[in-house]
């Protein structure tokens, strides 16, 4: 068993880690990834392990803000950043049962099949948006010069900024309609009306 | 993965002190590599010194008119910098084109220079692997080596260095600032990877226990541009790759960069090749010459000739796109 | 009674998933999500050599390490009886005899278990494990000219024949004579194969990723030797399958470690370790001869096959089968040999062998349009067969002219120059290809409960599996109609053999068999209580059986159909392929929930893009283990790689069938290799026989002499 009192090793630590705006004292062994520490010791078994090593974007979730995967990141180098995890991305505020804007668009566009991938795919379509809407760049940017007129959130856009999310059912064409959907419909403009409320 | 210590380091000193030039401690930055590494049992460190928190995650523009890059600035944050999109737009497009968004958000610019081989006997530790265990020998060169090196290579290892990134670097000329507990230090990216020769396990020209701070870049032509070519659209390693600048004046070559990515186990500056093009007419017929003279040294495999094909092609395109670029404006 | 009849059936409308705000809120439970008390974690430890037998394991150091309950291995496993008939009679997954003897018959065989209190613990306890081997020459070196190669009477005869071969081709006026090779593919579902096992009461409790419960329960009962009753398997969500995830050893591991430890153990694939422990498509060699007239009417068609399989079991690839279903000859042969290696054994991938073998049969009638100068499209309507080409059933719904017609008027097929390398955009290349698709269709018997209750809802309840397919939704759907009344009234319930025996989430046969069982029982509910019966408090429950019913049936050639159409861009100096736009238009029955079913028909053709141009796995010959076993080493599509696809269908209901129904679930990957293999001979001129079409073979192409 993970011992419990921290100073009794050097390869175990006592951790805060912040989820979901709420916080969460554990005691972890170093070698627990965020991944496994969210599943194993939290219980938010929302976000999924696909590779655990990086290559598939199954366990995308936000660290301040910012889409990252939890397989290749420590739970101990966690401590102190705000994690949201697809249980939290409606956030803090929703109703019971309300869905974050890109959340509501997979489902109805029926954009999963067998829905392993989806929380990472959802939480990596939020932070899509959002970079599109910051102005950055991406690989399937004509000019990246920061002069150049804004290119929208094309289909084409939203391919190459989603492809670290595979989907082995190959669900990809119903997932940039979701993703196009939301972003259309306004879902950056709601999460920067929340980041304002809050 | 075995048991370890953690510990954060919140200034420079501090961070280069905790790892005491320790050899079975590391740093640990975004942690895409290492981590990875360390769950395949390729990295086993005892101990961790926690570098995220540094604060060396500044750009500047310096003095000259270049940019000084600070270690722990992520992937993202360079790529949508706007005088690095500015000044150096290959080295945008390289990490643009490298890893997934959710890794650049992770990814530092020092991580990504130390970033080891992705050769598939290098990650299996049931494999022999001269760079991992010296001495075990290589088993791409009778093996799977499709995507291995062409040049620069030896027959103790053929193994290709991964990082996109660097490939714009190497081009740009870019300084490596490290420190030590013996004070600061600075190497040329040019100098930076050691040659692979009967040592492939030693990789860098870093001394023990050095942290990179930042890397800087020379003002540099204003026109480039990056080109990866990969076994799939996105999110996958090059198998080619060509970084290039070019100023052209009244037709002429008048200063030109270009750097190979996925041929060698550094990014790879074609030196020979900007040498051919200087003061020559800036024409199809030049380019291929270039790419000829750079790829001359080439030796190749039984199963990656294909790669030499590659890059003369990919040099040819990406110094005429750059040339109608300047054409057009 | 006081449900409300619905005025207008579900059949047919698009319905978002049962599920579907489960999955996207993150709620939904696989496997691996489910905690347990007192839960502890499983990892194995898999061979490191291709063949030979475990001379030592030492263990000792290994069950000291902190958290380590325990190390399963062939000196102190539990035995399990690794003989029993399987599915449709077949032998069980080799792998299911892990830890029973010393011998190692491929690279990442299963050898140990170590099981500790938390996965990290448990695994550094099977790095740590140190296994010493006695290793022996290993033979991995498939290709086309095995010399050892055989012939395999399986599931599919290995041979049919009919009419001379060699006079045929002499008497024809042209003669398409190819090899093609297809390289080893693997499932790589999103989800890992996971499995909990536990004691309880006496029974022995299983969670699992798998694509039939009740498979997977019997399985278990023959290999430890327990009465059928005392085994339960559940699995209400799984993430992903493809044919992969049937018995395996991480169910066998689990339940070993929860025998002997007496309490809740998981066990969890790594990526890694799925490449020899979860099956995969073995490579294909094949060669396909076709005669014909002038005209491009068939007198001749010969496909041949050589796959792989292990030493310790028979799998073969059927790849040779298609041109059984899509075209006659007068001289008529398909074969399908095996050669016996010492590798990790082959099973069913999605769409078995139809998805290599159509790549090859549909590549060469593609090179026989362009020989006899007759459009692709023509020449298969002018070898449309009458019946059976060997069997000579008649064919009960067979829609495939209805696809290409309505396919090639919706593709533009008609405005395409048929001369290749003459459209350019920029540096690419551009070019167009088609290629036909068949699947079977069949329903194998199953069991359902139907059950009534007082506030005018309903359950059902059959063994059923959603691997993604969207199997819950369409069961809510098929028993909604059967019940007349609104979907949101019916709770299906499925993933739990508990329910009973039923046909597992394969053979594209999932949904017809289910709604083979659910339709006669929910309408026997329906009559009964149109004709007043009482309703009492633990419902009214109706259970029915489809094994009488399918055994009735009329002998027919049942199968899906379809038509592919690809648009490629080349990059000749790079060898970068680009598919820019797909269209696959099916006959594949009625079509119960359009959503899901569209979604599913792209995804196949999703995976055709994928095995056209990046899945190959590499084995090293002088190790026998694959390079780069991971998602970084074996490409599967991305989103990058996949542009415009559009799947739609053709009216087909299925003769014979309660509801008129087919399946969907492979026939989108058929076919749309091939689509693209001839897109890209369009765009440049160059055939590409070998898949993957990767950058260096483009290149290689550029210039054939280098």
């Amino acid at each position: 068993m993970i011992t419990s009192d921290p100073t009794a090793s050097q390869t175990a630590g006592a951790i805060i880690l912040h989820v979901n705006g709420e916080k969460h004292a554990l005691t972890v062994d170093h070698r627990t990834t965020l991944l496994d520490a969210l599943r194993e010791r939290l219980d938010l078994t929302g976000t999924k392990k696909g590779c655990d090593h990086g290559q598939c974007g199954a366990c995308t979730l936000l660290v301040d803000g910012r889409r990252s995967l939890s397989c290749l990141q420590l739970a101990v180098a966690a401590e102190g950043r705000e994690i949201t995890t697809i249980e939290g991305v409606a956030g803090q505020g929703a109703d019971e049962g309300e869905l974050h804007p890109v959340q509501q668009a997979f489902l109805e566009f029926d954009g999963f099949q067998c829905g392993y991938c989806t929380p990472g795919q959802i939480c990596s379509a939020i932070a899509v948006i959002e970079e599109h809407a910051a102005g950055w760049p991406s690989a399937a940017t004509g000019d990246v010069h920061p002069g150049a007129p804004p290119e929208p959130l094309t289909p084409e856009e939203i391919r190459e900024r989603m492809s670290g999310n595979l989907c082995r059912c190959g669900a990809y064409t119903s997932i940039v309609r979701a993703v196009a959907h939301a972003a259309e419909a306004g879902a950056v403009r709601d999460a920067r009306d929340e980041e304002a409320a809050a | 993965m075995k048991e370890f210590s953690y510990r954060r380091a919140t200034d420079v000193e501090g961070a280069v002190a905790l790892l005491d030039a320790d050899p079975g401690a590391r740093f640990l930055g975004g942690g895409t590599n290492l981590v990875d590494l360390m769950k395949a049992g390729v990295e086993s460190p005892e101990r961790l010194v926690d570098i995220r928190e540094l604060p060396l995650d500044g750009i500047e523009v310096t003095g000259d008119g270049g940019l000084r890059i600070g270690a722990t600035v992520t992937n993202s944050d360079l790529a949508a910098h706007p005088e690095v999109r500015r000044r150096y737009a290959a080295l945008s497009q390289a990490v643009l084109a490298g890893a997934s968004g959710q890794l650049r958000n992770m990814a530092t610019v020092g991580g990504n220079l130390l970033q080891r081989t992705r050769c598939g006997y290098f990650t299996d530790i049931s494999s022999p692997c001269n760079k991992r265990e010296p001495g075990s020998g290589c088993p791409a060169v009778e093996g799977e080596h499709r995507n291995a090196a062409i040049l620069g290579a030896s027959g103790h290892c053929v193994a290709v260095h991964p990082s996109d990134m660097g490939v714009a670097l190497a081009a740009f000329d870019a300084v490596v600032s490290y420190r030590t507990q013996e004070g600061e230090g600075e190497l040329a990216l040019a100098d930076f990877y050691l040659p692979v020769g009967d040592t492939p396990h030693r990789e860098t020209a870093l001394p023990p226990g050095a942290l990179i701070t930042a890397v800087t870049l020379p003002p540099a032509p204003v026109r480039s541009r990056y080109r990866k070519v990969r076994e799939r659209a996105s999110y996958a390693f090059a198998i080619g790759s060509v970084a290039a600048a070019l100023d052209v004046r009244d037709g002429v070559v008048q200063d030109v960069r270009l750097a190979y990515g996925a041929v060698a186990s550094r990014p790879w500056r074609a030196r020979a090749a900007e040498a051919a093009l200087l003061g020559a007419p800036a024409a199809a017929a030049s380019f291929a010459a270039a790419a000829d003279a750079e790829l001359a040294a080439a030796v190749p495999l039984a199963d990656n000739a294909y790669k030499v094909t590659l890059l003369r092609n990919l040099t040819i395109a990406v110094l005429t796109e750059l040339q109608q670029e300047g054409t057009a404006r | 009674m006081t449900t409300t009849l619905p005025t207008t059936t579900a059949f047919g409308t698009s319905r978002t998933r049962v599920e579907g705000r489960e999955k996207v809120t993150g709620a939904a439970r696989y496997t691996g999500d489910i905690p347990l008390t007192g839960l502890a974690h499983g990892s194995l430890v898999l061979s490191t050599i291709a063949r030979g037998r475990i001379r030592a394991i030492d263990d000792a150091a290994v069950r000291a390490m902190p958290g380590v309950l325990a190390a399963l291995h062939h000196l102190n496993a539990p035995r399990v009886d690794g003989d029993y008939a399987s599915l449709m009679g077949m032998a069980p997954d080799p792998t299911v005899r892990a830890f029973q003897d010393d011998r190692v018959p491929h690279w990442g065989w299963p050898v140990a278990l170590v099981v500790a209190e938390t996965p990290e613990q448990a695994r550094a306890g099977a790095d740590a494990l140190v296994v010493e081997y006695a290793a022996e020459a290993h033979d991995t070196a498939f290709s086309a000219e095995r010399a050892d190669a055989y012939g395999v009477d399986g599931v599919v005869p290995a041979t049919l024949a009919k009419g001379d071969e060699d006079a045929g081709l002499a008497a024809s006026a042209v003669v398409v004579d190819a090899s093609y090779t297809t390289p080893e593919e693997h499932h790589n579902p999103m989800e890992p194969h996971a499995a909990t096992a536990y004691w309880q009461d006496g029974r022995l409790e299983v969670l699992d990723s798998n694509q039939g419960a009740s498979w997977v329960a019997e399985d278990l009962a023959k290999a430890f030797g327990l009465a059928p009753g005392l085994v339960r398997v559940r699995s209400e969500h799984v993430g992903g399958g493809f044919g992969s995830k049937g018995v395996r050893v991480h169910q066998i591991a689990a339940v070993m470690a929860a025998t002997e430890l007496r309490r809740p153990v998981r066990v969890a694939m790594t990526r890694r370790q799925m490449f020899s422990l979860a099956g995969y498509r073995s490579p294909t060699a094949q060669r396909v001869r076709l005669g014909a007239d002038p005209d491009g009417r068939l007198r001749v068609l010969s496909h041949g096959s050589v796959s792989q399989t292990s030493s310790v079991y028979e799998f073969v690839e059927p790849a040779a089968a298609a041109g059984r279903v899509l075209y006659d000859a007068d001289a008529h042969r398909t074969s399908a040999r095996v050669v016996r290696l010492d590798v990790p054994t082959p099973t069913s991938m999605r769409a078995p062998g139809m998805a290599p073998g159509s790549f090859a049969l549909e590549s060469a009638l593609d090179e026989l349009a362009e020989r006899c100068g007759t459009d692709p499209v023509a020449l298969r309507l002018r070898n449309e067969p009458a019946a059976g080409p060997l069997s000579g059933l008649p064919f009960a719904g067979r829609n495939l002219l209805a696809c290409f017609e309505e396919g090639a008027r919706r593709f533009g097929w008609a405005d395409r120059d048929p001369r290749p390398r003459v459209r350019r955009e920029g540096r690419w290349l551009l070019g167009t290809g088609t290629a036909a698709a068949t699947f079977h269709a069949f329903a194998v018997p199953s069991t359902a409960a139907v059950t009534a209750w007082a506030d005018g809802t309903f359950t059902v309840r059959i063994a059923a599996a959603d691997i993604g397919t969207g199997s819950r939704t369409a069961l809510q759907i098929v028993a909604a109609d059967a019940l007349r009344v609104a979907p949101e009234q019916v709770d299906v319930r499925i993933g739990d053999s508990a329910f009973g025996p039923a046909w597992l989430a394969g053979g594209s046969a999932g949904t017809s068999s289910w709604a083979w069982a659910i339709t006669p029982a929910a309408e026997e509910l329906r009559e009964r209580l149109a004709l007043g019966a009482d309703i009492p408090a633990d419902g009214l429950t109706v259970r029915s059986d489809s094994t009488a019913a399918l055994a009735g049936q009329e002998p027919a050639e049942r199968h899906s159909y379809g038509a592919q159409f690809a648009e490629v861009a080349v990059d000749p100096g790079t060898g970068e392929v680009r598919v820019r736009r797909m269209l696959g238009m099916f006959a594949a029955g009625r079509i119960v929930n359009p959503l899901t079913a569209r979604n599913q028909l792209v995804g196949g053709m999703v995976w055709g893009v994928s095995m056209a141009l990046h899945e190959e796995a590499v084995r090293d010959r002088a190790s026998g283990a694959l390079v780069g076993a991971d998602l970084a080493g074996y490409h599967v599509a991305s989103h990058a790689d996949v542009a415009h696809i559009e799947a739609d269908w053709v009216d087909d209901p299925m003769p014979g069938d309660p509801i008129g129904i087919k399946g969907v679930g492979e026939i989108g990957v058929v076919g749309a290799a091939a689509a693209i293999a001839n897109a890209v001979w369009h765009a440049t001129g160059v055939r590409h026989r070998q898949l993957p079409i990767r950058p260096d073979r483009v290149i290689a192409g550029e210039s054939p002499d280098a």
